[in-house]
């Protein structure tokens, strides 16, 4: 424990030299600024900028300074969201949705100011809690993965798909077929095995598989930008300003709603650590909120609780998504696959043996997580009347602009442009994809982890000579995959207990 | 969502189920295809390149197929609009103009094309005067080129105006 305390001090160390504090700042601004943006997301705008970092991390102490910008970013997009729910209605990112219940009523009535306030501020308080939990359980859980072996390690990859499937609102089948095909596309190229070539059909441009980068773009970005075409675009918000005066009197009501934050908290924590994300995380809490509070059926008209709720639940659910991505090499949202994506690109190996031999990487991010907050929550303060100026700018002209960077983005993962072909097709497929509810997250998981998932599979197979009861010799893998078939079979089995009370 | 009153639909959501089901089992079968031909046994030295991949290829099938069976049996109330003609129209005009302008970037560059695909969008769709039009598309350029070329120094795909500016 005293250990983890020095080692987190050097961590900050790390994390404080003028150099990373300043791509602190921009990472934050990079965020907030993707997050406001239709179209651009924590998860593609990472994508995009990922190809920038490969210069970056090849200097000394280059992969920690990376991996704070690109963090960074995504808290940043965490926080942009909740500005373009209270002022405009519209959910720049999904799990701000929640946040337009109340947060867009309270901008009707002119209390925007409020809304945004107690909105950064309970993303804030979520986010640290996330941390500190990261900080004192991910050494207890990586130090525990330590002796995970191949056949462990499919079980948590088994788990963690599951859990897709037993808790997502989505269709289970459509579930299964977005993320089976993910691992097919991750299964395409070089078999990382045996040296065969699968399902490339000669095609030269197919030897090395589809990026994970490429099909996040394509379908959070330029799906994303033809669904909001589709709705016709008319942004008409409320005016945002914020002043001193708004913020300390927002202090000064939000401790009334302590509990809320704490069980918000509580209910992001869980579901980010085990693969829910943020989305569902901030519904449930708004949803839990609004059973507990005593003003709850007034909820959905403009209660400060009712921001409170989500964004602290979307906040702590963000955040903690890295513990075991740090910890196992599992992410528990699609914007930490794209991270994780990073870390194996920048040549690290994500999972147990960072703790042990890359301290400074991991201390250095776990430092940054705590600066980068308290960065934001300054950043988004100050300069919201900033951020919504930016979603005035006319959608036929931030539209192609988008489009642009996302090609752009796509172009740099190889400089080939078979994969901004890629993209395009990608992007049409998200729409249907997006439009019919197959979700994306779990292809999008699928597509990074494939390759490592598959290997522990064979690896596990190999070791037992194909008999599957490897995944249940001993206590700690046959929990694992137990837990892993009861997720799996969850709809199933609350379809057969809803018909039988029914009868 | 996109059902605003007066547009009639493109097309329903029970062809739209139908039409991405059919595809992913197409998906699947060939996955199990080329899974088969690259052998799904299990070999002398462990499993076979095809191992892993024939069962995603069975899964991505059965499943797929179970979501056709039930978009077949979709109740008509539910077969609502997927998606008006005029929504469709506006998908159709971000999609057909950026697939063009992918094959542009391959001839001109990405500057040129990128230039050109904003000013298109800017002048059709924002029916913005000329000059705000090439403002921005070519600012929009200029500023991608000191970014991408100059500062982070990642070379972008060029085309015959950079080669005459001498800019390559």
């Amino acid at each position: 424990m005293l250990d983890d305390f020095q080692s987190l001090l050097q961590g900050f160390a790390v994390a404080l030299t003028l150099k990373n504090m300043g791509l602190m700042m921009v990472g934050i601004t990079l965020g907030v600024i993707i997050g406001v943006l239709p179209g651009l997301g924590g998860a593609n705008g990472v994508a995009i900028l990922l190809p920038l970092t490969f210069s970056m991390a090849q200097s000394p102490g280059g992969t920690t300074s990376a991996i704070i910008l690109l963090s960074c970013i995504y808290w940043g997009a965490l926080f942009g969201g909740a500005i373009t729910s209270i002022l405009f209605n519209i959910p720049g990112e999904p799990w701000s949705v929640a946040t337009t219940f109340d947060g867009y009523p309270l901008g009707q009535q002119g209390r925007a100011g409020n809304a945004l306030t107690a909105a950064f501020t309970s993303s804030f308080v979520g986010a640290f809690v996330a941390v500190i939990v990261i900080t004192f359980l991910a050494p207890i859980v990586a130090n525990f993965a330590l002796e995970f072996g191949p056949p462990e390690f499919f079980a948590v990859y088994l788990l963690t798909f599951s859990a897709f499937v037993g808790m997502s609102k989505e269709p289970p089948f459509k579930t299964l077929t977005a993320m089976m095909t993910g691992f097919a596309l991750a299964a395409v190229g070089t078999d990382p095995v045996t040296g065969a070539l699968r399902m490339t059909f000669g095609q030269t441009f197919l030897f090395n598989g589809f990026d994970f980068l490429v099909a996040v773009i394509g379908l959070f970005g330029i799906g994303e930008i033809l669904l909001t075409m589709e709705e016709g675009l008319a942004f008409k918000g409320a005016s945002a300003k914020i002043n001193m005066k708004v913020v300390l009197q927002t202090w000064k009501e939000l401790p009334r709603y302590w509990a809320t934050s704490l069980r918000s908290s509580a209910v992001g924590c869980f579901m980010g650590i085990v693969p829910g994300g943020a989305t569902p995380a901030s519904f449930m809490s708004y949803g839990v909120a609004r059973r507990f509070s005593k003003n709850g059926d007034k909820f959905g008209s403009g209660q400060l609780e009712g921001v409170v709720a989500p964004e602290t639940a979307a906040h702590a659910a963000g955040t903690s998504a890295l513990l075991p991505m740090i910890t196992l090499g599992v992410p528990g949202s699609p914007t930490a696959a794209v991270l994780l994506g990073g870390l194996l690109i920048w040549g690290l190996q994500p999972g147990p043996l960072l703790f042990v031999e890359q301290k400074d990487f991991v201390w250095g991010l776990i430092a940054s997580m705590y600066l980068g907050n308290i960065a934001g929550l300054i950043v988004v303060l100050t300069c919201v009347p900033l951020f919504a100026a930016i979603l005035r700018i006319p959608f036929s002209v931030i539209a192609p602009i988008i489009i642009v960077v996302c090609a752009i983005g796509a172009y740099t993962v190889h400089n080939s442009l078979f994969d901004v072909w890629m993209m395009v097709v990608f992007g049409a497929a998200g729409y249907f994809f997006k439009k019919l509810s197959y979700p994306l997250a779990p292809m999008v998981l699928a597509i990074v982890l494939g390759d490592s998932a598959e290997a522990s599979f064979r690896q596990a197979m190999l070791v037992s000579q194909g008999d599957l009861s490897v995944f249940f010799a001993n206590k700690l893998v046959g929990t694992l995959t137990g837990l892993a078939l009861l997720l799996l079979f969850w709809p199933l089995l609350s379809w057969g207990f809803a018909r039988l009370r029914g009868r | 969502m996109a059902n605003k009153p007066g547009d009639r639909p493109a097309f329903r959501y029970k062809a739209a189920e139908l039409a991405v089901a059919a595809f992913f089992m197409l998906l699947g079968a060939i996955v199990i295809y080329d899974s088969v031909r690259l052998g799904a046994k299990w070999g002398s030295d462990g499993p076979q390149a095809g191992y892993f991949p024939f069962y995603l290829g069975v899964i991505i099938c059965v499943t797929s197929a179970a979501t056709f069976a039930l978009a077949l049996r979709m109740p008509k109330e539910e077969n609502v609009s997927f998606v008006g003609v005029d929504a469709f129209k506006l998908v159709l005009s971000v999609l057909i103009p950026s697939a063009v302008y992918v094959g542009f970037v391959s001839w001109l560059g990405i500057y040129v094309a990128s230039a050109l695909f904003v000013a298109l969008f800017m002048r059709w769709l924002g029916k913005y005067p000329w000059w705000k039009v090439a403002l921005v598309s070519i600012g929009n350029s200029v500023v991608f080129f000191l970014v991408f070329e100059v500062w982070f120094l990642v070379p972008l795909p060029k085309g015959p105006l950079e080669v005459l500016l001498h800019l390559d």
